[in-house]
């Protein structure tokens, strides 16, 4: 028989401390699930869920769901186009061109826009820009800015030296060095990069009006407060159905390329 | 220079055309997500904005710091982090036997012939279809569906990341056991062992280590999830900064934010532990 393997004391450790973690979280929330299951939850959460059947479909709605899907869209495209043209900005101090001083501010900088979530940005943005797809389109611009910064900075880190530095030894300015030697290696992951966070930009843009700024999600908010369910059941579809489609179009585009 | 080009009668510019095209239907979609987002920077910079804005942000230094504030905090903190928590374990309880059913690779009626019969099939596809509704609505809907049914509270911020992350578990989990190394499952259940032996003594050695990372991985995006969650009533750090930012208290909110990168990087560093102690 072989012997069988050795159990780790830290193993042990971890384990029960996780486990402790886990009980302590459980012990320490006040959830109510007496609530959840009595039977007067359950009868009412049956009405709740009565209440969004039939969505909403009439031709004067759809048309309403359309603009806000539109919003939402444009709100998206927008903030990661911003997004994008700040982030190579950034991304040029941030990854060490400009000495290591400005490489460790701006990275700072990257860090933080990025560790603060859209929705959090678009709250407190709410506060300068007012309610509406403005806000929501800043929020997203802020917070890609640091993803995006990030990522290209790491792209153009992570690129070959020698042909920008070529260029510079015989004489070009750094400006066209950069441009023809160092951009083109690095385009093809910028562009990858910038497409992906436009395909969770998307996502995040239908949800980021619940808090008032903007497109589908601010629909829902708004319907969900006057109890209006089954317009709230459709605009909850539509969500849906535009982030079955991101998905869907992604899983082609990406098919595609990665194929042709 | 553009105009240089394609002016110049000896060298004509070939691409000249396409290149105004392109430029021109740029400038079209640019102009319709403008107007669709309602980009009016100039917002930013009236009187009224600027004065707002200003008092928020002067607010931020010093940020709040007084011992009643910050124990508050330090609870809503704790509730965020347990709340992140108990949805996962929640999650995990749905999703383990979720992803039992869903992998074809622990399929016993596709032994020998390769198909699957087409009732265990119906069964597995349910439940696949139950996973994608469970993870395409998003967490945030579904803290705001379940306030309304559970009331304001933490119970709702738990329920919605077990729910979600339930769907999101179960499809990768079973993704990373399909594409693990087939061979020991597969020895397992052909000489006659059950669905659970084939998984604990075949699938799980092969791919715990991805499968642990992975729910680390989700682990800290909860933690993300519900400061989000707050926002819509969900209780803990996030309903609190809510609060603050709605009452324009500058000074929280800059505590709130500060404490809020220390979680995350916090919940970073830990995972980061338990990941590099079972790679």
């Amino acid at each position: 028989m072989p012997i069988p393997p050795t159990v780790r004391v830290s193993t042990v450790i971890l384990l029960l401390g996780l486990a402790a973690f886990i009980v302590a979280s459980f012990a320490s929330l006040p959830l109510a699930w007496s609530d959840l299951f009595s039977a007067e939850a359950v009868r009412s959460s049956s009405e709740f869920l009565h209440g969004f059947m039939p969505p909403d479909v009439s031709p004067a709605f759809l048309r309403k769901i359309a603009i806000a899907t539109q919003e939402t869209l444009a709100m998206s495209a927008l903030g990661t186009l911003l997004a994008a043209l700040l982030g190579i900005m950034l991304a040029l101090p941030a990854s060490g061109r400009y000495g290591s001083a400005l490489r460790a501010i701006t990275r700072t900088i990257l860090n933080s826009l990025r560790s603060v979530p859209e929705l959090i940005w678009a709250s407190m943005l709410l506060i300068a820009a007012g309610l509406g797809p403005f806000a929501g389109t800043l929020a997203l611009t802020v917070h890609t800015t640091g993803v995006l910064g990030r990522l290209f900075a790491d792209a153009i880190e992570n690129g070959q030296r020698l042909p920008e530095a070529t260029l510079r030894i015989n004489g070009s300015k750094s400006i066209a060095a950069f441009l023809y030697a160092t951009l083109p290696q690095t385009l093809p992951q910028i562009m990858s990069y910038t497409l992906y966070r436009w395909e969770n930009n998307i996502r995040a843009a239908a949800i980021l009006g619940i808090v008032g700024a903007g497109g589908l999600g601010q629909m829902l908010k708004y319907h969900l407060s006057l109890f209006q369910m089954q317009q709230a059941a459709s605009v909850i579809l539509a969500m849906l159905l535009l982030v079955a489609m991101v998905d869907a179009l992604s899983f082609v585009w990406r098919r595609v390329m990665t194929t042709a | 220079m553009l105009f240089f080009y394609a002016n110049n009668k000896d060298y004509p510019d070939p691409a000249w055309r396409g290149r105004v095209t392109g430029v021109f239907i740029a400038l079209v979609v640019l102009w319709a997500l403008l107007v669709g987002s309602e980009f009016k920077p100039w917002i930013l910079f009236d009187a009224r904005s600027l004065s707002a804005t200003g008092r928020f942000l002067n607010g931020f230094i010093p940020p709040a710091h007084s011992a009643e504030f910050l124990t508050m905090l330090l609870h809503a903190t704790w509730q965020t982090v347990a709340m992140a928590t108990a949805g996962l374990s929640l999650a995990l309880l749905g999703a383990i036997p979720l992803t039992l059913i869903v992998t074809r690779r622990l399929s016993i009626s596709a032994l020998g012939t390769g198909r699957i019969s087409r009732l265990t099939g119906l069964v597995r596809q349910c439940v696949r279809w139950l996973l994608v509704l469970l993870r395409s609505v998003p967490e945030l809907v579904w803290a705001l569906l379940l306030v309304r049914i559970v009331g304001l509270g933490v119970t709702a911020g738990v329920l919605a990341i077990a729910l979600t992350y339930c769907g999101m578990l179960g499809k990768v989990y079973a993704e990373i056991l399909e594409s693990s190394d087939t061979h020991a499952t597969e020895t397992l259940l052909k000489n006659g062992n059950g669905r659970l032996v084939a998984f604990f003594y075949g699938a799980l050695p092969e791919s715990a280590s991805e499968l642990l990372s992975y729910t680390m991985y989700r682990w800290e995006c909860a933690i993300r999830g519900s400061v989000v969650m707050g926002f819509v009533g969900a209780g803990g750090l996030g309903q609190r900064m809510d609060e603050s930012i709605k009452m324009m208290a500058g000074n929280e909110v800059a505590t709130m934010l500060i404490v809020f990168m220390l979680l995350v990087a916090a919940s970073d560093g830990m995972s980061k532990l338990l990941r590099r102690h079972w790679a």
